[in-house]
């Protein structure tokens, strides 16, 4: 007999964890990017990377203070946004798309390479760069909670340091949607053209635009680490790929959209996993290993996106209206 | 979409220049001092002693361990990599007792290898190869040994090695553009940027192994076998997917999600199948018996880059002869106008994608022998170098796509004479940021195709 009570427990638990908001909000990141701006960009793992190398290294190799270490990720972002927009946001959208997973992957190449093993960890990667920022948890040691929520303290602190940025990100991109300047970021993805009659500048709009959705990335990314160790192979393609399911299911073009998209897909993702998991277990899929059990998921999250795009491209919270896609 | 090179700054071109030497800079910081390459001859075996004491320091429960001793005395600083599933992948080196030890997620096969240019001169591995398929028993703890034995090391001058990289990068071009000129075809009637393509090129390898391996059919059968079904998956691609969503009407952008979506099933759909190890195909572990000068190829090589050239230019002759070939390349320039002038357009990418598919296919099993090994993710690893390549060559040209392949072909096995073996994609992956600084259209292109 399957165990239900820990497979929706488990589910459940991917409601609120740190996971689940760090990719709520790398996902509305790509929400600015792509869902208001039209832009591609398929290198959000890289930002990631930047972010959570940008505060593991600060804080481990020159020993700054958090807030140098945060800095120094958001830095480092935005010189990666100007590199990969300053060759790329005047062509074609699928160029950007090329240009942004190639740089990604550059930036995942320099980071696992054993070549600066010294530095970076290579593989293996960096752990105990958080001791700073663990010093300032006020709450008492121990675990609390309620139901499945059962965390330890660490846990909740990280948890709701990230729910926190992201509350505070998604407010200021719907302040920024709502003025003059998200007036034109939109006009740029319905069309380019017409702004640029009104005497705009689309490229410089376009670069802030990426920056800011990179930012966002950056953090998303130093939030997803905080809990754990930053590991270079975390930041593989797919992460981007996952990011934009999420988008996607929740809505391009929505504040909200990425973070139900982001709770839904987790929750989903947990519950279908685990179900899997001790059905194969209690014998139920004779034909299935473990290992095959584990990989099932990539499968469903490949079809998803196929899905959502071809028939709910405006996502879950998504104004049919409002065009879901760039032309 | 509308051409947007309209709005320059002055300033501009300065900070492009600016960025430009920072990318240089950034290139050469990470060049190393050339390795020498080792030629190995064995002698005088010492097992390697497994060592079970050391506490784990990662959050993995799963732990490769070894211990790298030679005559008695422990090898320090001596790289270890081990590669499994879902892209894998990590490096240590062994302390001052020669120990190493690594952290795994999964209870599945790895390949571990032990890095033969960091061993002490005239120390090679003996037996069984320095690379090696390891798994776990019923603990979580499992060592790997390796058999050091005596050897020579063989200096090569830099211009033999370069010489032997350059036919090796040659071999590594003409596979690439076998994939690539599908993909540049694909976008050129069609205008979608097939992120699956990668998927077509494990494709074409899994089926040999099925064939060749599993099922043990003679290896010209299972070649013969692969190709088909490599022809009729990109029949069925079409056929299923992207020719009703043409009639629905979506767009280009959500097509290429919709591809990205298709490339991440098929790939893990392979996994599922085949499993996270390397398998060979048969013949690939031949040793290489043509010596020409510094040159050293197996005719595994030789018939690899004659198949490339031979595919090669029956497409070319295919594109420039053929009454197919040439509606091919009018639906390329202009798919409305060619549809106007009596040309089947829904016919014409059918062809493409079957052509496209049956090209992935070779370039799937080349690559195969090349590596050597066949895995479920062995065509995304290449998948980057693809785009690399056809955006170097100019989008939608066949023939720019050959030149960008033969481009990064070369680069990236000339690239590891400089930079260390683990960075050797990620030069040409700059290489394709520069050439979209300075010519956005590739090398061949033409202008119009980038607004």
């Amino acid at each position: 007999m399957l165990d239900w009570g820990a497979i929706f427990g488990n589910a459940a638990i991917e409601f609120i964890s740190p996971t689940t908001a760090a990719y709520a909000l790398a996902a509305l990141g790509l929400a600015v990017h792509f869902g208001y701006t039209g832009l591609l960009n398929f290198g959000q793992a890289g930002f990631m990377a930047i972010g959570a190398y940008g505060y593991a290294l600060s804080a481990l190799r020159f020993g700054l203070p958090i807030w140098a270490c945060v800095l120094i990720g958001i830095g480092a972002s935005v010189v990666f946004a100007l590199i990969l927009g300053i060759p790329t946001l005047r062509l074609r959208a699928d160029y950007l798309a090329i240009v942004t997973i190639a740089a990604a992957e550059i930036v995942r190449l320099l980071f696992t390479t054993s070549e600066f093993d010294d530095f970076t960890g290579s593989a293996s990667g960096l752990s105990a760069f958080q001791r700073d920022l663990e010093a300032l948890n006020p709450l008492p040691d121990g675990s609390y909670g309620f139901g499945p929520w059962n965390f330890s303290d660490r846990t909740w602190f990280f948890l709701m340091i990230a729910w926190v940025v992201v509350a505070l990100c998604a407010l200021l991109t719907w302040m920024l949607m709502r003025s003059p300047w998200g007036r034109v970021i939109k006009g740029i993805r319905e069309d380019e053209d017409a702004v640029r009659s009104l005497g705009k500048n689309v490229y410089s709009y376009k670069m802030q635009s990426l920056i800011l959705g990179g930012v966002f990335g950056t953090l998303a990314g130093m939030l997803f680490v905080f809990p754990r160790a930053v590991v270079p192979s975390y930041f593989q393609p797919t992460l981007t790929f996952f990011i934009y399911a999420i988008l996607l299911l929740g809505g391009a073009a929505t504040i909200l959209g990425p973070i139900v998209g982001s709770m839904v897909f987790w929750v989903l993702l947990s519950f279908f996993s685990g179900f899997v998991a001790r059905a194969v277990a209690a014998g139920w899929f004779p034909f299935m290993t473990q290992v095959q059990a584990g990989q099932l998921r990539f499968i469903l999250v490949g079809v998803a996106i196929i899905l959502i795009v071809v028939f709910m491209p405006q996502g879950i919270l998504g104004n049919k209206k409002e065009l879901a896609f760039v032309k | 979409m509308e051409p947007t090179l309209s709005v320059t700054r002055p300033w501009s071109g300065r900070i492009l220049a600016i960025l430009g030497i920072l990318f240089a800079a950034l290139a050469l910081a990470v060049m190393a001092p050339a390795p020498a390459t080792a030629e190995e001859s064995q002698d005088d075996v010492v097992e390697v002693e497994e060592d079970l004491v050391e506490e784990p320091e990662e959050e993995y429960t799963l732990f490769f361990r070894g211990n790298v001793q030679f005559e008695g005395e422990a090898l320090s600083g001596v790289l270890i990599t081990i590669e499994g599933p879902a892209g894998f992948s990590s490096t240590v080196e062994t302390d001052a007792d020669g120990r190493w030890e690594v952290g795994v997620p999964e209870k599945v096969v790895y390949t571990i290898t032990l890095d033969e240019e960091t061993l002490p001169e005239g120390v090679v591995v003996a037996e069984g190869g320095a690379t090696r398929d390891a798994e776990f028993g019923q603990t979580s703890n499992a060592s790997v040994n390796f058999f050091l034995g005596e050897g020579q090391r063989v200096t090569q001058s830099i211009w033999s090695q370069v010489l032997d990289r350059a036919v090796t990068g040659l071999n590594f071009g003409l596979l690439l553009a076998l994939a690539s000129i599908g993909l540049s075809l694909i976008f050129g009637t069609t205008g979608l940027s097939n992120f699956a393509h990668a998927e077509m090129v494990t494709f074409g390898a899994l089926m040999m192994l099925t064939f060749s391996v599993y099922l043990a059919w003679p290896v010209w059968l299972a070649i013969v076998a692969a190709l088909v079904l490599s022809a009729a998956l990109g029949w069925v691609l079409d056929a299923g997917l992207w020719k009703p969503l043409r009639r629905r009407g979506v767009a280009i952008v959500p097509l290429m999600i919709v591809s990205i979506g298709l490339s991440l099933a098929m790939r893990y759909t392979y996994q599922f199948f085949y499993g996270g190890s390397t398998q060979q195909l048969p013949g690939a572990t031949i040793p290489p018996t043509i010596i020409l000068g510094p040159i050293s190829l197996s005719w595994i090589d030789v018939v690899s880059m004659a198949v490339s050239i031979v595919a090669l230019l029956a497409f070319g002759y295919f594109l420039t002869r053929t009454r197919i070939g040439k509606a091919t390349r009018a639906v390329s320039d202009n798919p409305s106008l060619a549809s106007a002038s009596g040309i089947d357009v829904d016919r014409v990418i059918r062809i493409v994608w079957i052509l496209g598919a049956l090209l992935a296919g070779i370039s799937g099993v080349l690559f195969g022998y090349y590596r050597p090994g066949v895995s479920w993710d062995m065509g995304f690893q290449l998948l980057l170098l693809i785009f690399a390549a056809v955006t170097l060559g100019g989008l939608g040209t066949a023939f720019g796509a050959l030149v960008g392949s033969l481009i990064v072909g070369l680069f990236v096995e000339l690239s590891t004479l400089w930079l260390p073996s683990d960075l050797k994609y990620v030069g040409a992956l700059v290489v394709l940021i520069l050439v979209l600084l300075f010519r956005p259209q590739g090398i061949l292109g033409r202008r119009e195709r980038i607004g």
